[in-house]
């Protein structure tokens, strides 16, 4: 059953994607560096998430109740920082300082320096241990905060991935949402050259959680009733299966693995037309 | 001298736990599957709300522990020193160091004391692992009244504690609880002729060395450093210009643990013949703790025989025009 959501929310929503994308472009562009490809891909998840879905206050960034986000996929940091800055937590004249000396914007994601940024992350595997270490805090503080975490599928040839998944059922952590960003393509190559994670959807449910597709995970409208559908499960977490397209937005990156990286700088420029342009 | 009273550390830490959570609402104590042998399971029975056992899964302990301590809580976890040092190095400086998370790291069964078991849960490079990485002081108490200490004194700091722990009982070398200090060592034993330091259970053995070279007309003075980072400099600095020789002892690797610690010091300040007692670049073999410890070099033989040596490098750097920095010390000491 289709959900109906107000028409301005979504062409909001798809606004601020649109804008957080020319962010993300801009901001690698600048730097010349950094991870087009997987911070593209995550674009319409961190704008379902900051515009939507998240109860936060970018006033009070250290607000005790306010749900949570790690970004477990640490390199799609640009994506964080855009959507970040777009929801207020600080200038985007910060974009500038990108992966440079001196920045406040560090390469991979420093809970110490940037606002916002709940968990620090970049070393693959982590993020969803820290995530449920934050919904399982929440249990024994007595708090009523949501955890939201992003994964990336080559993520999930990473071990402490199942370690973490094994205890988030044990515990029923229904307090914790994991979004997998399946963009099927990693740093050398596509997933099924590399390292095949599929059957994803059946290991997730093997694991204990609640399992939702989303069948594009560039559409506003899917994504947001996959959120509010995960707000609903009891007694397990829940994890959204977000088909996305690595490289989203600029048509020579989009499923390619050279692009994870930035594998042509001279390019970039390009790419940042492209996605003004739209 | 010393109190005859053998106690575990572990145990001595089981009971500090329990205690300290009435003072630190936000305790949380994790461990992986091994709370009976690290007596985490006493806390467990105590405070069964508080205390979470994740399975054999020491990489997700650490950064649970991490996400817990970002949102708020105290979290310490337990498990043997070479699965949380090497096991879940990664997490540990990517999600515990590096964002200064204020998580307590239990490292128990450190160095040979895990005994039987073998080199493979064995500890003898966790100090200097742990060393190596910044934001991590690292406490290594001497005795069960210490560990007690010790373990207060890390609840107390904000920000990531290693703390190191015996398994077995060690003989107790403090004869009353002493208030413990993060970044202070102290003296035991005074002396003038060299100066041994010890740390962890190579404390007591250091006590018993600096006998032996009393019978042997040599006064040792005997200085704990149960601190290794941030390490007490200026005990150092004023150990080797009052007595122009140093010996460590330590139940680790001679690479990157106290031997690496004050050498490093001396160098920046006081060079003086130093000799280091420790694991000589091996891996032990399954034995009795006190045996194996004996066997690969940790005896109190082995102190006095390194005292012995660093006293004739002393002696034979007093020759005439050997240069000295006692006498620069004393020099810039005039002028200030």
């Amino acid at each position: 059953m289709q959900v109906v959501y107000d028409p301005e929310l979504l062409s909001e929503l798809e606004r601020q994607a649109a804008a957080i994308r020319r962010a993300v472009v801009a901001m690698i562009a600048g730097a010349g560096h950094g991870h087009p490809g997987g911070g593209l891909s995550a674009v319409e998840i961190v704008t379902a998430l900051y515009f939507r879905v998240l109860r936060v206050d970018p006033s009070r960034p250290h607000w005790e109740e306010r749900d949570r986000f790690v970004l477990s996929k640490g390199h799609g940091a640009a994506a964080w920082y855009a959507a970040l800055a777009a929801r207020g937590y600080f200038s985007s004249d910060e974009f500038k300082g990108f992966r440079r000396t001196g920045g406040m914007l560090q390469g991979h994601p420093d809970m110490r320096k940037v606002p916002g940024v709940d968990m620090t992350s970049g070393s693959l595997g982590q993020g969803l241990s820290a995530a449920l270490g934050m919904a399982l805090a929440a249990r024994y503080l007595g708090r009523s905060y949501r955890v939201y975490v992003l994964l990336g599928d080559g993520e999930m040839q990473e071990g402490q991935i199942w370690e973490a998944a094994m205890a988030a059922s044990h515990w029923r952590a229904d307090n914790l949402t994991a979004i997998l960003d399946y963009n099927r393509v990693q740093l050398d190559g596509a997933l099924s050259e590399i390292m095949e994670v599929e059957p994803v959807a059946a290991k997730w449910d093997a694991f204990g959680w609640h399992v939702i597709d989303c069948a594009d995970g560039h559409s506003i409208p899917q994504l947001l009733e996959a959120f509010d559908r995960a707000r609903t499960v009891v007694g397990r977490p829940a994890i959204i299966i977000a088909h996305t397209v690595k490289g989203k937005g600029v048509s020579f990156m989009e499923g390619q693995a050279a692009w994870h990286g930035v594998s042509d700088p001279s390019r970039l420029p390009e790419a940042l037309r492209e996605v003004c342009a739209r | 001298m010393r109190a005859p009273e053998k106690l575990a550390m572990r145990d001595a830490f089981a009971e500090a736990v329990v205690e300290a959570l009435a003072e630190q609402p936000n305790l949380i104590v994790l461990d992986a599957d091994v709370s009976k042998s690290t007596k985490s399971a006493i806390f467990a029975k105590a405070h069964p709300e508080r205390f979470l056992n994740v399975g054999i899964a020491e990489q997700n302990m650490m950064s649970i522990a991490a996400g817990m301590a970002a949102a708020g809580m105290l979290p310490v976890v337990n498990t043997f020193a070479m699965l949380l040092t090497m096991r879940a190095l990664d997490q540990l400086r990517q999600s515990v160091a590096y964002p200064q998370l204020n998580v307590k790291i239990m490292g128990h069964y450190a160095g040979l004391s895990a005994g039987p078991e073998g080199p493979t849960h064995h500890a003898i490079e966790d100090l200097g692992i742990v060393r190596s990485i910044p934001n991590i002081t690292i406490l290594v108490p001497c005795d069960a009244s210490e560990a007690k200490a010790s373990f207060h004194a890390a609840l107390a700091h904000q920000g990531p504690v290693y703390l190191r722990l015996c398994r077995n009982p060690v003989p107790a070398v403090l004869d009353a609880p002493r208030p413990f200090t993060i970044g202070a060592g102290y003296e035991l034993h005074p002396g003038h002729d060299l100066t041994i330091i010890g740390i962890g259970v190579m404390v007591a053995r250091a006590l018993d060395a600096a006998d032996h070279l009393t019978g042997q007309g040599i006064s040792a003075r005997v200085v704990a450093m149960p601190c290794l980072k941030p390490i007490d400099r200026a005990l150092i600095e004023r150990a080797a210009r009052e007595t122009g020789a140093v010996v460590t002892a330590e139940e680790h690797n001679i690479y990157g643990g106290l031997g690496s610690a004050v050498a490093e010091v001396l160098g920046a300040t006081c060079p003086v013949p130093m000799e280091q007692v420790g694991i000589a670049d091996c891996f032990a073999e399954s034995g009795e703790y006190f045996e194996i410890m004996d066997k690969y070099g940790l005896g109190v033989s082995d102190i006095v025989a390194a005292c012995q040596r660093v006293l004739e490098r002393k002696h034979l750097s007093y020759a005439p025009n050997a240069r000295r920095c006692r006498g620069h010390s004393r020099a810039r000491s005039a002028e200030v």
